[in-house]
């Protein structure tokens, strides 16, 4: 009787899991895969072929837009990392007990608002007409407008803005957990700065660092909004390749193959990543 | 890299680093929110004056915000979608976390990783694919019975599933996270105490989530309102505030009345993850 309750109990907890996992993320993703292996033969008549793939790869703008997504995400994650890193232990150690939560808060605030509008604040500040270009023929630096947007310095300044937060907020708890006593204990055994942080504190926040390194790939090689609205009509991001293979030509098959690619490519880096550095899914992005 | 009280000049550049940074991290969202308030018709420098009117003033070329037709259309779709979002994605949290903190079965491990797997799927992808899928399953039912199935079509059902695809593994974690910290035996104290299992459940244990509860309902709702790569792609007639925000910056060019919109949800969702950081704090401390 008891034993028949428990599994009861089990098994009604188990099926609002199953229902979501199964019908929201398998079944889409395995009928994303049927759809992108399909190709066109004649109005209405499909047969399965890879001809969706190699349209992809026969088109040089196509592999060239993945290639270069995957590596501004990279360059955007590593220099999260760079910027990020030392606000993040400043926050969790350098600062006092005050301090640190206001400044916490502080890092979380722009992280409830939305891309669109952090990407409009940064075309606000960046344009021609805008604030920073002002501000410089105010004070007289420059004679003419400067036109800061639609290259690709704009599209990493604003992706940087906007993933760091998720690259600071678990690199803040888990250096938070650290003890100082063993920042202490390394520079007493005759460490300076440069071994007691290569040494003691990376190591220690590695699952971090590995937590906000995913989340913030991922949503760099995911984003829509900040390439195309800082990038311009040349920002040449893969996503936007998506949109327009599904809603600008109507061409689902090719979409989901691209789709497909792209998943496939960030999973391979996030498991790279994670295989590099020794962590798991499970001690890092469950965590944060 | 040490924490030190001595201000030594290298002390001192680090401070100055970390105050560039929060200018940097203020800049433009004081740039999208300012603008709002200048009294010209477009959002850019100089400095006409202060106004009032890209929130009120209900007679064009300045319609404000308060007066604007499709606006609020998307504001009241995002909230309305947002709270389905929310309720749905607390639910399956507080289920999965009494799964994955107190149940027992096999591959539990895999399950789990499962649950975090749609944290790590592009926003984008998780919109394509459920895209396809419900309009696979809707053409299919249209061929064989003749029947259209119109909630599968883009549209409202679209969005909020999409959007939960994802927000329910950021409700899960944090449910789970507040359920690992109970102490089991005051649930047993109440057992030998004589209460049953659902009165246990309603006065002991579900009181004691009810912050993490509360709190991840908010994130949802947040996360819910702001998401665009999702929804972009099952979007239908309603669209959300994200989305016709969008098409306005993208189609007419921007006028302040964007601004003022900036403004408002700044104001919203800072107001609201006050709220969901006080109430954890308090039941923590």
């Amino acid at each position: 009787m008891q034993k028949d309750i428990k599994r009861l109990s089990l098994i009604l907890l188990f099926a609002p899991f199953a229902l979501w996992i199964i019908l929201l993320i398998i079944l889409p993703h395995i009928g994303m895969v049927m759809l992108s292996l399909r190709e066109k033969v004649a109005p209405r008549v499909y047969e399965y072929s890879f001809a969706n793939y190699l349209e992809f790869i026969n088109e040089p703008i196509y592999w060239n837009t993945l290639l270069r997504t995957g590596s501004m995400s990279l360059l955007v994650t590593a220099l999260a990392l760079l910027i990020g890193f030392p606000i993040a232990y400043y926050i969790a150690k350098i600062a006092g007990p005050r301090a640190r939560g206001g400044l916490f808060l502080l890092c979380l605030i722009p992280l409830w608002v939305s891309d669109l509008i952090r990407s409009f604040g940064w075309i606000l500040l960046l344009r021609e007409t805008g604030v920073i270009s002002n501000f410089l023929l105010w004070t007289g630096v420059t004679g003419t407008p400067i036109e800061f947007l639609y290259n690709d310095a704009a599209v990493i300044v604003g992706l940087v803005y906007t993933v760091i937060l998720f690259m600071i907020v678990p690199l803040v708890s888990t250096l938070d957990g650290m003890d100082n006593s063993m920042i202490e204990a390394g520079y007493n055994l005759g460490g300076n700065g440069f071994t007691v942080l290569r040494r003691i504190i990376v190591p220690y926040a590695m699952p971090g660092i590995v937590a906000g390194c995913i989340v913030t790939f991922m949503l760099t090689a995911g984003s829509y909004l900040t390439p195309i609205l800082l990038g311009g009509k040349n920002s040449s991001w893969f996503t936007e390749q998506i949109y327009n293979q599904f809603i600008t030509r109507f061409n689902w098959e090719g979409g989901a193959a691209f789709g497909m690619l792209l998943l496939m490519f960030t999973s391979f880096v996030i498991w790279l990543g994670l295989k590099l550095s020794g962590q798991t899914l499970a001690n890092t992005v469950a965590k944060s | 890299m040490l924490a030190t009280n001595k201000t030594t000049p290298f002390l001192f550049g680090y401070r100055l680093y970390v105050l560039a940074f929060f200018i940097f991290l203020a800049a433009p969202l004081i740039s999208a929110g300012a603008f709002a308030f200048n009294d010209s018709l477009f959002p850019a420098l100089p400095w006409q004056g202060f106004t009032l009117d890209w929130f009120f003033s209900d007679t064009e070329p300045k319609l404000g915000m308060f007066h604007d037709r499709r606006l609020l259309q998307g504001l009241y779709y995002s909230f309305v979608i947002a709270i389905f979002v929310a309720a749905l994605s607390v639910f399956v949290g507080t289920t999965n976390a009494f799964l994955f903190v107190r149940g027992d079965f096999p591959a539990k491990n895999f399950f789990y990783i499962m649950m975090v797997v749609p944290l790590v799927i592009p926003g984008v992808i998780l919109g394509i694919s459920i895209l396809v899928l419900a309009s696979d399953t809707a053409n299919f039912v249209e061929n064989k019975f003749d029947l259209e199935l119109e909630f599968l079509r883009p549209g409202m059902l679209l969005v909020v599933l999409g959007q939960f695809s994802f927000i329910a593994t950021i409700t899960s974690l944090v449910i789970t996270a507040r359920l690992k910290k109970f102490d089991e035996t005051m649930e047993e104290a109440a057992f030998n105490l004589g209460a049953s299992r659902a009165r246990v459940l309603r006065t002991i244990t579900l009181p004691f989530l009810r912050p993490a509860m509360f709190a991840a309902g908010i994130v949802a709702f947040l996360v819910s309102f702001e998401n665009f790569n999702t929804t972009l792609f099952l979007v239908g007639s309603e669209a959300p505030l994200t989305i016709t925000m969008y098409d306005r910056m993208a189609k007419v060019g921007s006028t302040p009345v964007l601004n003022a919109v900036s403004f408002f949800l700044m104001v919203g969702s800072g107001l609201l993850a006050l709220l969901s950081i006080l109430i954890q704090r308090d039941k923590n401390a």
